[in-house]
């Protein structure tokens, strides 16, 4: 258990590296882009350019110019943006990142319970009408897409119908941190919450009652009935307790992709300032640096949360305990 | 015979599933008797009906629109038609299964003690501490090298044949009055196969208890069952005294399920002797004899309904038209003791 753990932790390590490199090779090695003359900015003085090209060492071999990059980023957090300069990049992300700590980790409780709930209703009422509309629900769910669903939920309770009694409590766009008002911090994030969660719910309510019919068929599950279990008992012990596997396999990829900025469209339509904003605002104005730095935390929430995963794996699933 | 009624009595059983718009009878009019102390044998190649039989019993269809009928009466207690509530109180505790494959057959993800303390919990008021003690003693019965340590060890790490001794300690744990082993050593190797078959006879002593043995496979039959049960594409082919039916089959397909066995004495056949062709699919079945259409001796009468089965020996019946018309097949000789 140990000895795996300790292996996990080294790949995981070695993984990190090698998206840094890769990161560092598409944005500063690739041959025909001259980054020193993107970040100095256009029609920069000689000199200018002179120093920018120092600092960051792209007069020195790739290797080293790997190695500034990587301080910059990590030690002294120095990281300019390009077009706003003088802002540091590392910063900036950290301020960012528990806005979208924020929404994510509550749109994955609502989700992860949720989806729990309806997926085993469900599978526990497989072919009855029940069955049928919340499967039909799941599917609307995965269908509607997240700006759309936001745009109208904003509509709705911004605008439309924001003086009534129903939605007089909804404050304007934007994050309250919550340190600041917790109360305010979660009556700003509820309905993004919400709109976030309303496809995973979906998605992942689908897949848990797929789950559970098909180990419906397997023989633990007959032999669970025969020991004379009651079905509700073989249904959560064994039926869902063998599917949180799969569960928790697909959760820990879709919480670190939206982790990593992927929630993008929910935070740019609720005007939080979050990750996937700043990479939206990166993007816009092809700021390499931020692009680059958001890149590289989201790849490092990826790989952090898949190592997660793993170990919770081990936790779940003696099999896999044994065989690594 | 013992003159008491017998623990497990069922008449005409047949099970049917719906399929394409009709309902396809899978198991058909069988009737078994299963006295205290017991061992009966279930035989019939895949597909014949077996395992169906005994899910049935177990009340443990749960495909829609399936229908059971006929009767079943277990210490007197009719178990078709039985509401899930009062079969779930029986199963586990009075009727016991031991399943085919070891190897899936227990949760993944728990510890074997873990899901033998659960089905003892679920039928007796015991504390975790009572139930785990009882587990422990049941695996060392049954012959599991270091039960405590055994016991907290996961499905995956035992080995087939310990993971079928857990397994009929799992089945033994509330000291049931019926066990019904479907192929409980298919899926294991000679050896291990002959340990637990000695088990399983052992298991009438010590812990009293009957058995339904379900196989296709004449040997173990021989060794283990005093009654047999023979089924052919899910009707009842022959039954009698294991002895009788195997020194005298009164029913072609008996006979040559018998003849397939390879010799353990004399010259070794250049072939074994083979049933021709496949079983008929349920839903053909032919109106007749299910077995005319492979069997040597099939004539006009076997053909417009299947053939009742006719007493042709002490507790012997055979459904077949020969022995009634006069012609019954030869017998086999005193019944050697033959091994798969």
């Amino acid at each position: 258990m140990m000895a795996a753990l300790l292996r996990r932790t080294g790949q995981t390590v070695l993984v990190l590296f090698g998206v840094s490199v890769l990161v560092f090779g598409v944005f500063f090695a690739t041959p025909g882009a001259d980054p020193t003359a993107r970040i100095a900015g256009r029609n920069a003085a000689p000199q200018v350019m002179e120093k920018v090209r120092h600092e960051y060492g792209f007069d020195r071999p790739l290797p080293v110019q790997y190695a500034i990059m990587m301080k910059k980023l990590f030690i002294t957090r120095d990281l300019a943006s390009y077009t706003n300069r003088g802002q540091a990049v590392v910063p900036e992300i950290m301020r960012a990142a528990p806005v979208t700590a924020s929404l994510v980790c509550g749109a994955a409780v609502l989700w992860v319970t949720v989806s729990i709930f309806m997926g085993t209703l469900a599978a526990a009422m497989k072919d009855t009408w029940v069955d049928r509309g919340l499967m039909m629900l799941g599917l609307v769910g995965i269908s509607i897409p997240v700006f759309w669903l936001g745009q109208v939920a904003n509509l709705v309770t911004q605008s439309r119908y924001h003086d009534t009694w129903l939605f007089s409590w909804v404050p304007g766009l934007g994050y309250v941190p919550f340190a600041q008002d917790p109360l305010g911090w979660f009556r700003a994030l509820v309905i993004p919450w919400v709109v976030l969660a309303v496809m995973f719910i979906g998605i992942y309510s689908r897949v848990l009652r797929h789950d559970l019919v098909a180990l419906a068929g397997e023989d633990f599950m007959r032999t669970a009935r025969a020991k004379g279990l009651s079905p509700m008992r073989v249904l959560l012990r064994h039926g869902l307790r063998t599917s949180m596997v799969t569960f928790v396999s697909l959760f820990g990829l879709d919480f670190a992709q939206l982790a990593g900025g992927g929630a993008l469209l929910t935070e740019v339509v609720f005007g939080l300032p979050g990750v996937g904003r700043l990479t939206y605002r990166a993007l816009t104005m092809l700021d390499l640096p931020v692009i680059m730095a958001t890149v590289m935390y989201s790849a490092i929430f990826v790989v952090l949360a898949n190592a997660v995963v793993d170990v919770v794996y081990l936790f779940l699933d003696p099999r896999v305990r044994d065989a690594r | 015979m013992p003159a008491d009624p017998p623990l497990l009595a069922v008449r005409d059983l047949c099970v049917s599933f719906p399929a394409r718009g009709r309902m396809v009878p899978i198991v058909e009019h069988v009737s078994l008797d299963l006295h205290a102390g017991e061992i009966v044998g279930l035989v019939g190649e895949s597909g014949s009906g077996k395992s169906v039989t005994a899910m049935a019993l177990m009340g443990l269809i749960d495909s829609p629109g399936v229908r059971v009928t006929g009767s079943a009466l277990f210490r007197g207690r009719e178990l078709v038609g039985m509401p899930q509530r009062q079969l779930r109180r029986l199963r586990g505790r009075d009727i016991a299964m031991i399943f085919q494959d070891p190897m899936t057959a227990f949760t993944p993800v728990y510890t074997i003690g873990w899901q033998i303390d659960e089905q003892i919990r679920a039928h007796e008021k015991l504390s975790r501490h009572a139930a785990r003690a009882r587990t422990v003693k049941l695996l060392a019965d049954m012959g599991v090298p270091d039960p405590a340590h055994m016991a907290q060890r996961y499905p995956h790490q035992l080995s087939g044949g310990l993971r079928q001794r857990a397994m009929i300690a799992m089945a033994l744990s509330c000291s049931p009055a019926l066990l019904i082993a479907d192929e409980p050593t298919t899926a294991l190797d000679v050896t291990v196969q002959a340990q637990i078959l000695e088990l399983l006879r052992r298991l009438r002593g010590t812990h009293g208890a009957s058995i339904l043995l379900i196989t296709h496979d004449m040997g173990v039959v021989a060794q283990t069952c005093a009654r047999t049960l023979v089924l052919y594409s899910g009707r009842m082919a022959e039954t009698g005294p294991t002895e009788a039916v195997f020194d005298r089959p009164g029913h072609p397909y008996t006979a040559a399920l018998l003849d397939a066995i390879p010799p353990l004495y004399g010259p070794r056949p250049d072939r074994l002797p083979a049933i021709d062709g496949i079983p008929p699919q349920p839903a053909d079945r032919p109106a007749g004899c299910a077995f005319a259409p492979r069997c040597g001796h099939a004539h006009e009468t076997c053909l417009p309904a299947p053939p009742p089965p006719v007493p042709i020996g002490p507790g012997q019946q055979a459904a077949c038209v020969l022995p009634a018309e006069g012609t019954p097949l030869p017998p086999r000789g005193p019944m050697t003791e033959c091994t798969a």
